[in-house]
């Protein structure tokens, strides 16, 4: 699903050339549940926008779903996040200014998906996730969990290829941060594939595959046997 | 393509920001007010103005100035002349282009007033001779009766045609002035008509005073048979006044053996000129309205602008959210632009409407007053002004979201969406 080779990213401030990716090989396949790991600062926040088509790598090979993604203009990029990825952020990052259907609802608007056909795929969404008597929840009426499930709901709206959660649990308590955990693995189980950057072994652990980013490499590659849900 | 859904967006967005919006929104309002008003104003006083000139305003006047300053062809100076109808002959064989030329006379000197008497009462009036169709060349309009007609000036009729003061002055509250008989230095007068003058204030009372009869009549009646007093000359249709005024003025000048730089002998008075000057004058209050009004406008707009860059900036997050979820830039700047075309639009819509309401209600105040015929009068914006105006808030909506949606287009997602 997602094959990367030889990444190179590098950020200029002022002078100082920051080199933050130094040649990332990693591939996820098809309906895997993969966490990245590594220190703040390492460079998982930079790989995961580049998988997202949200950034530009400098140097190496990217492809997603078998298409090569390079030099892309801002239209086709936009294009291709739209259908092929679901992202979920640590901020949740709902508008203010919408309920929670029409927060889930939004991806589909830039699908060109009439109101009421979006309305309607938002409220399956938001049924999947146990929130359909909340669906007219303004963000600020909800608590972190809930609107971190809308946010998974919005990821889910459009069926992408891949689902990027950036810290998904960084601004909730551990109770909620198991509950969102469970969520992904359930979403996993429906076939979806799940890339999670976090910093919290629990939440790792609790991946099929742990990938370890330090210094700008991928140090640790290994699945971890023993956590392999037994899939059909 | 401007479907339900945009214009969800645009409402929740402007509701957000009521106050800041509103401020803004008051701007572009109020230019467009200020230029429904001006332009509303300046047209009543035109209309006022154009009122006092009538229907004719290609007319010139002719008359005998002063005595002549320069001898000429063996002619000393210090001469006095007076037109004949030999020259009403020449000018009118002499000079082409030329609709009508006719001799105009009036009882003592020209605005003197006569002492007329009828019955007990009685009043002072300036006795002027006429033909017919001329009441417009006296900026009067017959209200009862009527005017002298052809048969009136070739019999040498004596009928008369009094001004509204005259009536006041002459006859009796109640008394319906047309059929009865007016003395007028011994010769009678049947009363045919009654006429009120177009102009208003100090001068309408004045241009009330007046009775106009028959020029023939006149000049017959008292004594003026071998003098015309002035020669009153209309160009034909399309001909400006101002070609046949000064080829007329050789012509007397010639005929009278007036040297040529004697200037002050053959005296006349061009009306289109003034019309001209005066119609020259609110072109210029037109610009001058329009100037005012884009000006405000525009700076209505910059605020606009200016609002819209700080919403721009302030819903970084919410436009970088947006791109990761798909936006892209064109959709990104059609957002910010219909945003601000949609309040200019709708702020410069109340403004036109409500300018329009001043302008009816002032209209409509004046006419309950019966103010209708004065300086000012019926302030209207026509249509076709109204929608370059629209056109005009539409440009500048959309020049005001040219840099705010550029900066929209521009956001980072990822710098957007980064956590403080
Ligand atoms: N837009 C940027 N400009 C300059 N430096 C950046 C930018 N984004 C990230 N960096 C730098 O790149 C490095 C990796 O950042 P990031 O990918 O956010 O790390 P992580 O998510 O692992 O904490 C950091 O040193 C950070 O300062
Ligand atoms: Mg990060």
């Amino acid at each position: 699903m997602i094959e990367l080779k030889a990444i190179h990213k590098s950020y200029s401030t002022g002078q100082q050339q920051v080199h933050v990716l130094k040649g990332v090989d990693m591939f996820v396949a098809e309906g895997e549940l993969v966490s990245i790991m590594g220190s703040s600062g390492s460079g998982k926040s930079t790989l995961l926008n580049i998988i997202g088509i949200l950034d530009h790598y400098d140097s190496g090979h990217y492809r997603l779903a078998g298409t090569p993604i390079n030099g892309l203009t801002e239209r086709k990029a936009a294009y291709l996040r739209n259908r092929m990825i679901g992202f979920i952020f640590q901020a949740f990052n709902l508008l203010p200014f919408k309920n929670a259907m029409e927060n889930v609802a939004l991806p589909l608007y830039y699908m060109k998906v009439g109101r009421k056909e979006r309305n309607r795929r938002a409220m399956e969404y938001l049924e999947m996730l146990n929130l359909t008597d909340r669906w007219n929840h303004m963000p600020n009426e909800l608590s972190g969990g809930q609107k971190q499930r809308v946010a998974i709901a919005r990821a889910l709206v459009t069926q992408p290829k891949v689902i990027l959660a950036d810290e998904p649990t960084g601004a909730l308590d551990s109770v909620t941060s198991q509950e969102i955990v469970e969520v992904l693995k359930n979403i996993h189980d429906l076939g979806n594939t799940i890339i999670v950057v976090t910093h919290e072994h629990e939440i790792a652990e609790q991946t099929q595959r742990q990938i370890i980013l330090h210094d700008g490499l991928i140090s640790s590659n290994e699945v971890d046997a023993d956590i392999l849900p037994i899939r059909a | 393509m401007i479907d339900i859904d945009k214009w969800q967006e645009i409402y929740l967005t402007i509701k957000q920001h009521k106050v800041r919006t509103g401020l803004t929104a008051f701007g572009v309002f109020w230019g467009i007010f200020m230029l429904v008003a001006l332009l509303g104003a300046g047209k009543g006083l035109e209309r006022g103005v154009m009122n006092g000139f009538g229907d004719v305003t290609n007319v010139v006047f002719f008359w005998v100035g002063n005595a002549s300053q320069l001898p000429y062809k063996g002619l000393s100076k210090g001469r006095t002349i007076h037109y004949t109808d030999d020259d009403i002959e020449a000018i009118r064989s002499r000079i082409k282009d030329i609709d009508l030329v006719k001799d105009l006379n009036g009882l003592g000197n020209y605005g003197s007033a006569q002492y007329i008497v009828r019955g007990e009462k009685s009043g002072s009036f300036s006795v002027r001779g006429s033909h017919e169709n001329m009441a417009p060349m006296h900026q009067v309009r017959v209200i009862k009766g009527r005017y002298i007609n052809k048969r009136d000036i070739d019999d040498k009729r004596k009928i008369a045609i009094i001004g509204t003061r005259v009536e006041e002055l002459l006859f009796e509250q109640n008394e319906d002035p047309i059929g009865k008989s007016l003395n007028i230095y011994g010769v009678h007068f049947q009363v045919v008509g009654v006429v009120k003058p177009r102009s208003s204030g100090d001068n309408a009372q004045r241009d009330a005073e007046v009775i106009f009869i028959p020029n023939s009549t006149l000049r017959y009646a008292f004594n003026q048979t071998d003098t015309v007093g002035t020669i009153v000359l209309r160009p034909k249709h399309g001909v400006h006044a101002n070609i046949v005024q000064p080829q007329v003025e050789k012509l007397l000048m010639e005929r009278h053996k007036i040297h040529p730089s004697d200037a002050g002998v053959v005296s006349s008075f061009n009306l289109q000129e003034q019309y001209d000057k005066v119609q020259g004058l609110f072109t210029g209050i037109t610009f001058f309205s329009w100037l005012v009004a884009i000006g405000t406008i525009m700076a209505g707009a910059i605020g606009v602008g200016n609002i819209m860059l700080i919403v721009v900036k302030e819903r970084t997050r919410e436009i970088g959210l947006r791109k990761a979820l798909g936006a892209t830039p064109i959709s990104i700047v059609v957002m910010i632009v219909q945003e601000s075309v949609v309040l200019t639009t709708v702020a410069g819509y109340i403004g036109l409407f409500l300018g329009v309401l001043l302008l009816e209600s002032v209209t409509m105040l004046m006419e309950k007053m019966g103010m209708g015929d004065g300086i000012f009068s019926k302030p209207e914006i026509d249509f076709g002004t109204a929608m370059v105006a629209v056109i005009v808030l539409v440009i500048s909506g959309i020049l005001a979201a040219a840099l705010p949606a550029a900066k929209a287009a521009g956001v980072d997602p990822i710098l957007a969406l980064q956590d403080e």
